[in-house]
């Protein structure tokens, strides 16, 4: 796993994700740049799935437990493609917000996925 | 909305239904993993973390589901959740050896943001304000 990757990958999850509870929050429905903001993060997912596979290869290995670390991102994979056919179904402002939240849980789960591989609390 | 559709899964309710799932599929999945790796370490901890996952299915499923029968699984799996959260959280504080290994309802859930705590609380409300018509079986 790389640091800076993972970085990236929260901060771009939590600016879309708020930005999907502000705008849904104003009454805008689902619009390009939400689910533009969803693809990116889907794409760095699919990013760090590679990664994740390649790293152990290079002698990058997880200090934490490796079955909890895909449960955590093939999980994470599954929730925008998921959120945005919701939205696609049902161009309400909630569809916004729901991205929103989607984002968010990624943002955590990609957290708890570095925690896995870097550090070791428990 | 079509006549056919439940009268909760609208509007901010879907919002709900979302944060349900999400916290469903992440309980019930770290509950499956730790029971099968390390269940004699914590029997109880991890029980409850299994019961909690299934409960929290049962409820996104009940949130969705129209009828007064889902409306009444609904309120029984939130009551079930805001007693579980409260009783386990108070618990951990008061007897923690108890619950030395992680539950999803530890220190209130602490684990999980304090969701578990602020949900059920969120579903009652919504709940509350959206009984099936009187129409609807």
């Amino acid at each position: 796993m790389i640091e800076w990757l993972l970085v990236t990958q929260v901060a771009v999850a939590v600016v879309v994700g708020l930005v999907g509870l502000g705008l849904g929050l104003a009454g805008k429905g689902p619009n390009d740049l939400v689910l533009g903001g969803l693809a990116l993060v889907e794409l760095l997912l699919i990013v760090q799935v590679v990664v994740s596979i390649v790293a152990p290869f290079t002698g990058n290995t997880p200090t934490g437990d490796l079955l909890e670390f895909w449960v955590y991102l093939v999980t994470a994979v599954l929730i925008p493609p998921a959120a945005v056919l919701w939205a696609l179904i049902d161009r309400g402002r909630w569809s916004t917000v729901i991205l929103g939240v989607a984002a968010l849980a990624i943002a955590v789960m990609v957290y708890r996925l570095g925690q896995i591989w870097f550090v070791q609390t428990l | 909305m079509s006549d056919t559709a439940s009268s909760r899964a609208v509007g901010a309710g879907r919002v709900l239904v979302v944060v349900y799932a999400i916290l469903a599929i992440a309980a019930t999945a770290r509950s499956v993993l730790q029971i099968a790796r390390e269940f004699d370490e914590a029997p109880v901890a991890y029980s409850l973390s299994a019961l909690a996952g299934v409960v929290y299915l049962v409820a996104t499923v009940a949130l969705v589901g129209k009828g007064r029968t889902w409306y009444r699984v609904a309120w029984v799996a939130i009551v079930f959740e805001l007693i579980g959260v409260l009783t386990v959280g108070t618990l951990s504080l008061v007897e923690p050896q108890l619950f030395q290994h992680a539950s999803v309802w530890s220190v209130y859930g602490q684990g999980y943001l304090f969701i578990p705590l602020v949900l059920p609380v969120l579903g009652i409300l919504w709940l509350r304000s959206h009984r099936p018509a009187a129409g609807e079986s």
